[in-house]
């Protein structure tokens, strides 16, 4: 049966007036066999890889936009954690920071914006190049451009390092104070439960248990989602949830035909379709606004949790009836910077750090993109880590943080990114000015899996 | 037995106020590169004259980037929104 106007309309609709479109082709790129004692092969060795790959990626999502008329609106690149490769060679920061360049120049010349998978899993201990990799952080991201970084702080198996949560405080603040407003730390996120085919970045690296190459695809489509919740102003939650469902499961077809056609142009295998729904600070295109039209009077305000469990299992329902091959986040993103909604919300005072926590239980992703004063102790900062990352360990789930301790700035102030960071309201972090918690370190052992409330 | 082409169905979708002349704009630049329009569908919906029109672009004589200039320029002469995507795209959103 050939497709009907109606069909067809609903489709150019989507991407027209409502923002859908393919957030991201993520071509993983395993980088093991390139390791060497000497770092001049190495970088050579990746160097050629990646420009190689990049450009085949560039070109055949040009030939896909064209022919299906969704727009691909980022093409990236994920590689094996950094710190595997770096095993082998002396522990200096000139040998991580010279890494970090040759992938940063590689990357240029690909013209491929972000590059993913410098770091490292540590979520049980840090090995000497991890160490190394971690302490060099800060010169690495502040001294390129392209390099998106990763830490897996810790996983349900491992528990919870908090030697490495500990140091990151200081790591996270030394960074910020490298960049303007700190947006240098919007490069880097620490994860509990990380996954390994995460398209989206900054978090997105090339697992060890991928294979050679991989190609993922994020889908995203917040204004279809809040434009069919929009037109169901009246109906109970359950036929909410319906409705939900059937949208997300059209743009995740979307998604599957394309990251597969894409995969099969460029001769590598399909990896995953992430269906988190990701916002962008162009109107409309708003997770929070979702939960507004959903009913719930501004997000932060009672309900929001609830109205957020019920978006995020809908979504998980359609998609995964869409498709085989959903995988990575998978979620629901609520960064701050990056969501009008979300900046309104904190800025008004609806929105708090403490009900953004909460927020994050039910969703895939953790405190993004958030803001909290220049002065906050770097205990503090570990602390709110720490918390967030528990979250995840608990409930079997992947959390995440992305913080930006804005330097010289306090609690109130507004930054502005631009781009499609955006803008943040500077955060109020409550309580003390120090963590003793945190200063005790060690491994916060994983916890039980059963007696379960 | 004589074999069937192979055909590479795409619908041109085009949406704003209807007017004279449309379809006869469109069938000259399909003329022009080659292709043949296999089906006209139109309706009214939300308010908006939305028409879709398969085309088979197998035996194309430019590619879909020249096409699509094309389709542009009609676009932007008459005030009408025009797109072509391959088929498949909509039977995989709306077919299971």
């Amino acid at each position: 049966m050939r497709i009907s106007v109606e069909e067809v309309y609903e489709t150019v609709r989507m991407t027209l007036d409502h923002h859908f479109d393919i957030r991201t082709v993520t071509l993983g790129i395993n980088l093991k066999d390139c390791i060497d004692r000497d770092i001049a092969p190495l970088t050579q060795r990746v160097r050629e890889r990646i420009v190689e790959k990049g450009q085949l990626l560039n070109r055949c999502a040009d030939l896909i936009v064209q022919k299906y008329g969704i727009p691909i609106t980022n093409r990236r690149i994920a590689v094996t954690p950094a710190s595997l490769l770096l095993e082998p060679l002396p522990k200096t920061k000139a040998t991580v920071v010279r890494f970090a360049r040759a992938l940063d120049a590689a990357a240029r010349k690909a013209d491929i914006d972000f590059l993913g998978g410098f770091g490292a899993m540590v979520q049980k201990g840090t090995t000497a190049a991890e160490e190394n990799l971690i302490d060099a952080i800060p010169e690495a991201l502040s001294k390129t451009q392209r390099i998106c970084g990763f830490l897996n702080l810790a996983s349900t198996h491992a528990g919870i390092n908090m030697n490495a949560v500990a140091k990151m405080g200081h790591i996270l603040k030394d960074l910020a104070g490298r960049s303007e407003n700190g947006i240098g730390c919007a490069k880097i996120a620490v994860f509990a439960n990380v996954p390994e085919d995460n398209p989206f970045m900054a978090g997105a690296h090339h697992g060890i248990g991928e294979p050679d190459y991989s190609l993922n695809i994020g889908i995203s489509g917040p204004g279809v989602v809040r434009n069919i919740v929009a037109k169901n102003p009246d109906c109970d939650l359950t036929q909410l949830s319906e409705v939900i469902k059937r949208t997300v499961f059209k743009i995740t077809r979307a998604g599957e035909l394309i990251g597969r056609e894409m995969a099969g142009l460029m001769g590598v295998p399909f990896g995953i379709v992430d269906i988190s729904l990701a916002p962008t600070t162009s109107t409309g295109d708003s997770v929070a606004e979702i939960i507004e039209a959903m009913g719930v009077g501004q997000i932060g305000s009672p309900g929001s949790t609830a109205a957020l469990a019920l978006l995020i299992d809908a979504v998980k329902k359609g998609g995964a009836m869409a498709s085989g091959n959903v995988g990575g986040l998978s979620g629901t993103f609520i960064p701050v910077s990056e969501d009008e909604g979300m900046i309104r919300a904190v800025r008004d005072g609806t929105l708090s750090l403490e009900k953004l926590e909460a927020l994050t239980s039910v969703c895939s992703v953790g405190l993004d993109m958030f803001a909290v004063p220049g002065d906050t102790p770097p205990e503090i900062i570990s602390g709110i880590i720490a918390d967030e990352l528990s979250i995840g360990v608990a409930n079997n789930k992947t959390t995440s943080v992305r913080i930006i301790p804005a330097p010289g700035r306090k609690a109130g102030d507004i930054l502005h990114f631009g781009g499609l960071l955006g803008s943040a309201p500077v955060m109020k972090v409550p309580g003390v000015s120090t963590c003793r918690f945190v200063q005790r370190r060690g491994r916060m052992p994983s916890p039980i899996l059963s007696l379960r409330n | 037995m004589a074999q069937e082409k192979a055909s590479q169905i795409c619908i041109v979708t085009v949406t704003g106020v209807d007017k004279v002349g449309i379809v006869a704009k469109l069938a000259t630049v399909m003329a022009r590169a080659n292709i043949n329009i296999v089906d006209i569908n139109q309706k009214i919906l939300e308010d908006t004259f939305v028409m879709t029109m398969a085309v088979d672009v197998a035996e194309a004589a430019i590619g879909m980037d020249k096409i699509k200039t094309h389709l542009d320029r009609v676009g932007k002469d008459m005030a009408l929104k025009i797109t072509i995507q391959d088929e498949n795209i909509f039977k995989a959103m709306h077919r299971v």
